[in-house]
C-alpha cells in the first residue's frame, strides 16, 4: 500500500450514534421476540409448512450471506488485484463482510427447529452434505477475514497481508459456490438441481455485496459528514453495472436451458408467467438487473452519488426478489413424482404450494439486518474502519460515468 | 458502607441456601422390582447409559438392552386414583423431582413418551 | 376382539412369511434389505385404511392443519390426462438404497440402517429441513408444534423432522408394518412386505417374476418400495 489513508475516528454516544444504535437495537429486540414466539409455539405459527419448508427468514438469511461474500470484493480488488484506488475501502469491506455474514447466520440459526442444538451442528458433521461444508466455510470465513483485517490494521503482521488477502478471496469464492450448491445439488427439485447455481450465486454475491457496500459508504458519509468522493462512487457504480449484467447473464442462461427441456416447461411457465412472475420480471430482472445497468452506463443525468445510491437500492430490491423467487417460488412448484400425470393427494401433491410470510418471519429477517448493522457500528467505532475521503484529482469532464 | 451492604447480602444468601439444602427430592416408589443398577450408580451414570444405548438402539438396531428409557418409564411412572398413568416429568413425579432439585432440564421428554404403553398394547 | 385380531394376525403370519424377530443384542444386518411391493390395481381411490392405520399406530394426532400436520404415508390419485386412466396408490418414504436425505443432512441425523430402513436420529436433528428439500418423494414431515401422547416406541417432538420408519419397532419384533397388515386385514391386501435379499421370501420371488416399477427411478436412488400397475 503506497498511499497513506486516514481512517475516521467515530465518536460514540453522540446523539446520532445513539439514535442509530437504539433503532437497530429495537429491531433486534423485535426479532428476538418473534423468535421466542415461533420457538415456543412451534413453526405452525409461521407461513412455512411441510410443502414450503424454507420461508422469509431464509430469504433474508441467504441474501445477507451472499451479500457478505460479495462485500469482501472491494478489499480483494485492492489487494489481490493490486488496484490502489480501492485499497482505502478494504477495512470497511472486510468488516461489512463479517457483519453481514453474522446477521445472516443469526437468522438461519434462530429459525432452526432446534436452535438449542447449535452445538450439535458444530460438532457432528456429515461430510457428504454441502450444508455441513457450508457450516465449516461460514465459520472459517470469520477466522480468515478476521485475520485479513488484522493484517490490514496491525503493522506487526503486515507481511501476511498479501497471503491473507489471497486466502480470503479464494475462501469467499468457495463459500459462495457452496451456498449456490445448496440449491444446485438438489436434483429432485425442477427449479434447482443445476450446475449453473454456483456461478449464478457468485454473480449475485458480486452485485448484492457491492450494492450494500455502496449504501453503507454513502450512509456513513452522510452521518460522519465526510462523504466519499464522486470519483470513487463513480468507479463503484460502473462496477455495479458490470455485476448486474453478469447476474442477468446467468439468470438468462439458467432459464434458457430449462426452457429447452420439454420436461421443465411446467416449472418455467410457473416462474416466468405464474404467480411469482411479477417478482421475477419487475423485481429481479427490471429493477435488480436492467435498471442498475442503465443507471451505471446510460448517461449521467444526475451526479454520481445519487446514481450510485439509486442503483444500489434497486439492486438490493431486485436481489431480495431474486432470492424470494428462487427459494420460495422453487418450493411452491410441486415435486414431479409421476411425470405427465395429473396428481392429487391430501399432502399437497400435484398442486402449487401456498406460502404467505408472517410478521414474525419478516421481523426475524429484519433482525438479521439489524445485527449486521450493530456489528458494523461497533467495529467502525472501536477501530479506524471508515476511510477519510482522499483528495484525488477529479476527472472534471462534462459527463463522466 | 459498601462492606456493610455486602455483608447483609451475603448473610441473606447463606440463610437462603441453608434453607434450600434440606429440601431433598422425594421420589415416588417404582412399580416394578429392582432397578437395573444400584441407586447410587444410577444417579451418577444414567445420562451416559442412556446416551450410549440410544445410538446402539437407533443406529445399529440393537434391541432389548438393559438401559431402556421405555422400561424406565414403565417402571417409574405412577398411576392416579382412576388408573391413568401420570407423566414421569410432571411435578413431584420420579424424573421431575430429582431434576428440579439438581436444576437440570432433561431434553428427553420433548420427544419420548412420558407414560408407559397401555397393557393391551404392550402385550402385542 | 383380542382373540380375533390375534387369529387374523397369526393368519397373516402364516400366509406371508414375516421376518423373524431379531435376537436381543443383535444389530441390524446388511444381509437383509426390507422392502415393500404394492399392487395398485388393488388400491381403491377412496380407501385410506393404510393411512389411518399408520396415524393410529404412530400416534400422529393431527391438529386440524393439513398443511403442517405430519403425514408419513398418503394416498395419491393419479390420472393420465391423455387417456383418462386413473389409479390410486399409497406413497411413503421409499427407503432408498442411496437416500438423498442422508446425503444432505448436515449432522448425520438422517441415516440409513444396515438393513435398509431410513430413519431420522431425532437426538441430533437440528430441524433445518434440508432433507425435506432434498427428498424427491416429499416423504418427510416437520413437527410444527409441541407433541404429546407419543407412543413409547415412536418418540417424536417439536422442531425435528420425521417420516415413515417402515414400522421399524414392529419389524425388529418379527412383525410387518401396520399399513401392510391393515390392508390385508381390512382392504384388498395390496401391500406385501419382506426381505428383498432373501431369495425365499415372497416379495423377492414376486419382484423377480413380475414386472414392477419404482417412482422416479431415473434419479438412481434405488428405492426399496416397488409398485405395480402405474
Amino acid at each position: 500500500m503506497t498511499m497513506r489513508t486516514d481512517y475516521l475516528d467515530i465518536k460514540p454516544y453522540t446523539k446520532g450514534w445513539l439514535t442509530l444504535v437504539a433503532g437497530l437495537g429495537v429491531m433486534v429486540a423485535v426479532a428476538l421476540f418473534a423468535v421466542h414466539h415461533m420457538e415456543s409455539q412451534g413453526h405452525w405459527v409461521t407461513g412455512m409448512s411441510n410443502q414450503v419448508v424454507w420461508g422469509m427468514p431464509h430469504v433474508f438469511a441467504i441474501f445477507l450471506i451472499v451479500a457478505a461474500s460479495g462485500a469482501l470484493n472491494i478489499a480483494s480488488i485492492g489487494s489481490v488485484f493490486g488496484r490502489e484506488p480501492y485499497q482505502p475501502f478494504a477495512r470497511l469491506s472486510g468488516l461489512l463482510a463479517m457483519a453481514l455474514l453474522a446477521g445472516g447466520l443469526a437468522v438461519l440459526v434462530l429459525d432452526l427447529g432446534r436452535p438449542d442444538r447449535l452445538f450439535v451442528a458444530m460438532t457432528h458433521f456429515n461430510f457428504k452434505s454441502i450444508f455441513a461444508w457450508n457450516v465449516i466455510l461460514y465459520s472459517g470465513f470469520f477466522a480468515v477475514v478476521g485475520f485479513y483485517l488484522w493484517t490490514m490494521m496491525d503493522w506487526r503482521v503486515e507481511r501476511f497481508y498479501k497471503p491473507a488477502a489471497l486466502l480470503a478471496f479464494l475462501w469467499r469464492l468457495i463459500l459462495t459456490t457452496g451456498t449456490g450448491c445448496i440449491f444446485g445439488f438438489l436434483m429432485a427439485r425442477e427449479a434447482y438441481g443445476a450446475a449453473v447455481m454456483a456461478p449464478l450465486f457468485i454473480a449475485m454475491s458480486f452485485a448484492y455485496g457491492l450494492a450494500v457496500f455502496i449504501l453503507v459508504l454513502a450512509a456513513a458519509g452522510r452521518m460522519t459528514g465526510q462523504a466519499p468522493t464522486e470519483e470513487s462512487l463513480g468507479r463503484l457504480l460502473r462496477l455495479l453495472g458490470l455485476f448486474a449484467a453478469a447476474n442477468l447473464y446467468f439468470v438468462a442462461i439458467h432459464h434458457l436451458t430449462q426452457l429447452y427441456a420439454a420436461e421443465r416447461g411446467g416449472v418455467e411457465a410457473f416462474i416466468l408467467s405464474g404467480p411469482y412472475s411479477p417478482l421475477f420480471w419487475i423485481g429481479q430482472v427490471a429493477l435488480g438487473g436492467v435498471a442498475p445497468l442503465l443507471i451505471a452506463f446510460g448517461g449521467c443525468a444526475h451526479q454520481r452519488r445519487r446514481r450510485a445510491v439509486m442503483a444500489s437500492a434497486l439492486t438490493i430490491l431486485g436481489g431480495l426478489s431474486q432470492v424470494y423467487v428462487l427459494v420460495i417460488g422453487g418450493q411452491a412448484w410441486p415435486l414431479n413424482l409421476f411425470p405427465g400425470m395429473d396428481v392429487s393427494s391430501a399432502f399437497g401433491d400435484g398442486s402449487l404450494h401456498a406460502y404467505a410470510p408472517t410478521l414474525a418471519e419478516t421481523a426475524l429477517g429484519l433482525g438479521g439486518v439489524a445485527i449486521a448493522g450493530l456489528i458494523l457500528v461497533a467495529g467502525a467505532t472501536a477501530f479506524g474502519i471508515l476511510p477519510a475521503p482522499a483528495p484525488l484529482p477529479e476527472l472534471a469532464t462534462k459527463c463522466d460515468t | 458502607m459498601l462492606a456493610r451492604l455486602l455483608l447483609v447480602v451475603m448473610l441473606m444468601l447463606a440463610g437462603g441456601t441453608a434453607a434450600q439444602a434440606t429440601d431433598l427430592p422425594s421420589l415416588p416408589k417404582a412399580r416394578g422390582g429392582t432397578c437395573i443398577e444400584a441407586p447410587a450408580t444410577m444417579r451418577r451414570e444414567h445420562p451416559d447409559m442412556l446416551k450410549h444405548q440410544r445410538d446402539d438402539t437407533l443406529r445399529l438396531g440393537i434391541r432389548g438392552a438393559k438401559a431402556s428409557l421405555k422400561d424406565c418409564v414403565a417402571c417409574h411412572a405412577t398411576s392416579a386414583a382412576d388408573g391413568t398413568s401420570i407423566p414421569v416429568n410432571a411435578p413431584g413425579q420420579f424424573c421431575q423431582s430429582c431434576h428440579a432439585y439438581a436444576a437440570v432440564k432433561p431434553d428427553c421428554f420433548e420427544c419420548h413418551a412420558t407414560t408407559p404403553a397401555p397393557v393391551k398394547e404392550a402385550a402385542r | 376382539m383380542n382373540r380375533r385380531s390375534m387369529i387374523l394376525a397369526s393368519g397373516a403370519v402364516l400366509i406371508a412369511t414375516p421376518a423373524l424377530a431379531r435376537q436381543p443384542g443383535q444389530p441390524a444386518s446388511a444381509i437383509q434389505r426390507w422392502g415393500l411391493l404394492i399392487d395398485t390395481s388393488k388400491c381403491s381411490a377412496d380407501c385410506t385404511i393404510c393411512v389411518d392405520a399408520c396415524k393410529a399406530e404412530m400416534g400422529l394426532n393431527g391438529h386440524g392443519r393439513p398443511e403442517t400436520d405430519a403425514q408419513y404415508v398418503r394416498k395419491i390419485d393419479i390420472k393420465d390426462p391423455a387417456t383418462g386412466a386413473a389409479h390410486s396408490l399409497p406413497v411413503m418414504c421409499q427407503h432408498c438404497a442411496k437416500p438423498a436425505c442422508v446425503d444432505v443432512c448436515p449432522t448425520g441425523a438422517s441415516m440409513k440402517r444396515a438393513d435398509g430402513i431410513v430413519l431420522v436420529d431425532r437426538h441430533i436433528c437440528i430441524g433445518c429441513r434440508y432433507c425435506m428439500m432434498a427428498c424427491p418423494y416429499k416423504a418427510r414431515s416437520f413437527a410444527h408444534e409441541e407433541q404429546s401422547g407419543q407412543k413409547p416406541y415412536l418418540p417424536r417432538g417439536k422442531g425435528t423432522v420425521e417420516g415413515c420408519t417402515l414400522c421399524v419397532h414392529r419389524v425388529d419384533a418379527g412383525l410387518e408394518p401396520v399399513c401392510v397388515e391393515s390392508c390385508r386385514a381390512k382392504a384388498k391386501g395390496a401391500m406385501l412386505f419382506g426381505d428383498l435379499k432373501d431369495p425365499d421370501s415372497d416379495i423377492a420371488k414376486r419382484v423377480a417374476r413380475e414386472a414392477t416399477t419404482r417412482i422416479r427411478a431415473d434419479l438412481g436412488l434405488e428405492p426399496g418400495v416397488r409398485y405395480q400397475g402405474i
